[in-house]
This record gives structure tokens, sequence and C-alpha cells, in this order.
């Protein structure tokens, strides 16, 4: 009030600058604690039955009403998820090691013995089984110093590839499909990846059958 | 930014005229822009002409917050109870049954609830919220508790309200007729709930006093089968 008109006058002009921020009361003058904040502005809402939050079930303080206290993450918690979550990471690559090494001894397969080589004629080709009973597979001998062995099944649908070492291609009489003899790769026709390769062994003279190396192209 | 402390929203409900200025105001804004927040509401509409304008009351014991499943009503430092967070709402539609002022909504369009939240882009940066700048008769009122005693010496705020046996503690204070103020424990609302209230005026309740009256008689009784 400024004092030209009657105190206990409803209707005198109020004072312009009361909104502004920060101002206190109708002339500036109202008794500071009159404003201030009734509760710490971190933990304004208190539970419905009054009583302080020591006494309030555990879920109060996990679903809490406060804006800060909803966003707030205690160091112990984010610790956790941390440690949790590495070891997780760790976890899992200890079962990827695993199971790559449970594939790799899997695919071991006992050795055979195919042929002598000088029962191997150049230009021709001896059928074999491997590792299998009923995994046809062809051993070629396109030249002199050359022997290479492929699982005769079709990359496309599973028929079993003639050779033509003439030719210098496998050929698979369901599809029209072709493969190049030296490196197994398709060459024509509807398959798209390699036959698969059967890793050959000298031992004296002997050609033995010791893996099967499967390939995507 | 918060709301300054010592700015507050009163609402007068015998000075509402009804002309749904505050509900053209509200639908204007940014935030919610084409969906009026703030609900004017009729009373007694056979009868009389009143109106009521309900923004959120904010109160210190949000229940629209205690019932929320989803954890998703949160509540600012400065006593604004937030519309729900988008992320976690789940339309539910429990803060709506449970909001004592029915001030909740839920749109099933966008699968959310939205509520007033005093306009908080507004009132977080000193401003006044859209329905109190537009009010012609000043029934929404935002200023400081002085500033209300001045304009309205014949009133006084109210802010606690009783619902059977909850009692509600609000941010937003309603203006009553100041003799009616100072008397019990806030306004019993239950008590306005009979079917045929004796007064118009609101009462506050003594201390004490059982609101729900008993039924008078049965109607069916002289039917007899």
């Amino acid at each position: 009030m400024s004092g030209d008109g009657p105190e206990d006058d409803p209707r005198s002009p109020l004072d312009p600058l009361l909104d502004t921020p920060r101002r206190e009361g109708l002339t500036g003058t109202a008794p500071a604690d009159r404003y201030k904040p009734v509760a710490d502005p971190e933990l304004v809402t208190t539970p419905p039955d009054g009583r302080p939050m020591e006494l309030q079930p555990a879920w109060r303080t996990d679903f809490p009403v406060d804006w800060p206290q909803d966003h707030y993450v205690e160091r112990r918690d984010f610790m956790k998820f941390m440690i949790l979550t590495s070891l997780a990471f760790a976890v899992g690559q200890a079962w990827i090691a695993a199971m790559s090494w449970l594939r790799r001894r899997r695919d071991r397969h006992p050795e055979l013995r195919i042929a002598r080589i000088d029962e191997v004629p150049v230009g021709g080709a001896i059928e074999f089984a491997y590792p299998e009973p009923h995994d046809a597979c062809v051993l070629v001998r396109p030249r002199e110093d050359l022997l290479i062995a492929y699982s005769q099944r079709c990359t496309h649908l599973s028929c079993a590839v003639r050779p033509q070492v003439d030719r210098g291609v496998f050929h698979c009489p369901c599809h029209e499909g072709r493969f190049d003899m030296e490196t197994g790769r398709p060459l024509a026709g509807p398959p798209r990846r390699a036959l698969s390769r059967i890793v050959l062994a000298n031992r004296g003279g002997a050609i033995y059958a010791v893996g099967v190396e499967e390939r995507t192209i | 930014m918060a709301k300054p402390d010592h700015l507050q929203f009163f609402i007068d409900p015998g000075r509402c005229i009804g002309c749904q200025a505050c509900v053209q105001a509200c639908t204007e804004c940014d935030t919610h822009r084409g969906t009026s927040m703030i609900h004017l509401e009729f009373i007694e509409r056979g009868r009389s002409v009143q109106t009521v304008p309900v923004v959120c009351m904010h109160c210190e014991q949000p229940t629209c917050a205690e019932v929320c499943p989803a954890d998703a009503i949160k509540r600012t430092g400065d006593g604004i109870v937030q519309s729900a967070r988008k992320p976690r709402c789940i339309a539910c539609g429990n803060c709506v049954l449970a909001c004592p002022f029915g001030v909740p909504e839920v749109y099933e369009d966008r699968q959310i609830m939205m509520k007033c939240d005093m306009c908080y882009d507004r009132t977080s940066v000193g401003k006044k919220p859209m329905c109190a700048t537009v009010c012609p008769s000043q029934a929404l009122f935002f200023g400081t508790l002085e500033q209300i005693e001045q304009l309205r010496p014949r009133s006084a705020p109210l802010n606690r309200f009783r619902f059977g046996a909850q009692t509600i503690t609000t941010r937003v204070h309603i203006m009553i007729p100041r003799g009616d103020a100072g008397r019990g424990d806030g306004l019993d609302v239950s008590g306005a709930l009979q079917k045929h209230p004796g007064s118009r005026a609101p009462r506050t309740s003594q201390p004490g006093t059982v609101a729900d009256r008993a039924v008078e008689q049965d109607p069916f009784e002289e039917i007899s089968l």
C-alpha cells in the first residue's frame, strides 16, 4: 500500500510489479517465511497416512510420486547394472567359444582309406562314401598331379553330381547345374554354393579322406 | 525452472458465468492443441445456470499417482502433479476412477491420460496459466494470497476437502464465504452428496457429525406380492 488510500479499502490499486519473480507479498513487505516452501522441493509428497517414509512399505521408495526421486539412480544400482551386464557379456563370449569348440570336435571324422594312388586312373574317377556310408563322394584325377574329392551332393537340391573329367566339370542332371572340377564352384544352373570338398591325405602311396570342408562360395 | 511458490491458483465458483473462455484458451495451448484440459461443469442443469470450472487441484497426496499401476503420474518439486508420462501411461483409466475431483481423462485414440498441469510451460517461467489470463469474471485467479485477500474481502481460500474418511489437501484453493471458513476440518464433500441438500451454501462440517442420512422410508413397502 502506498498510503494514499485507506488501508481497509479493498479496491485500492494493486502493485503493478506484484507478479515479478521473487517478489513477495502485496507490497514486497510480507514476511518471507509466509512463502517459504512447505517442504523440501525434492520431497514434496507425503504418503496418504501421513507417517514418515521410514514407516512406509518398501514399494513407496521404489515407485515414488515425486519427479526428482523418480529420476534418481543410486550409485549402487548403477554399479549392479554395470557388473551384471559385463558378466552377461563375458558369459556370452564363453558360450560362443564353447559352442565353436564343440562344433569343431563334432565335425572331426575318422580317417578312411580310399585307394592307392596308382589305382586312380588319370582322367577317371573313383566313388566312395565319407564320412557316413550314405554320403556319396567322388575322387577325380583330372591331371597326373591333381587328386580332388568332392561330396556328390549338389548344393541346389542334393541330386548326385556326375564327374565329366574330359570337360572339367561336375554335371548335375536334375536341373542342369555345373560345377568347376578344380575348385568345386558353381558354373551354371541353379546352384549357388560350391560342392563340399573332402580333405585328402597321402599316406605312403595311399589316399585317405581325413575331413569334410563345408564351403559357402 | 519451477512455478514460483508465492503464486497460487484460486477458483471462485460463484463468479463463474459459464462463458467457456477458459475452455477456448486451454484449447489453444501447443502442449495439447485442440483438447481442453479444463472442464466446465454444469451444476443441476435443470434448475440452475451455475457452472464450475474444474482444473487439477494438485493434491498433496495425489490419489491418481497412488493408483497408477504404470508409475506414470509424477509430481514436481513445486507441487504440480504433471500429466501422465507418455512412455509409461497404459491408458488403463485407474486415475480417472480414482480422482475425487474428476480431473484426469483418458483419450482412447492416442492411448494416454491427459490432465491439467496448471500450464507448466507457462507457470514455470513466471507466466499465468491460460485460463486465469482470460477469465473475464476472475473466477479463475492466479496470484498471491495477499492479492486474493484484497480482491475478495468476503471470501476465504479453502484447500482441505473430506471425501468420507479421506482428507485431501490441495495446492489449488477454492474460495468460500468467509463466514464458513475456519470451522471444522475442511469441506465435507460427502455431505454434499445427499439427495436433497438443505442449503445451497457450501457447509463445512462440524467434527463428529455423520454426513449421510438413512433412507426415510422404503418406497416399495406398500406393495405386497
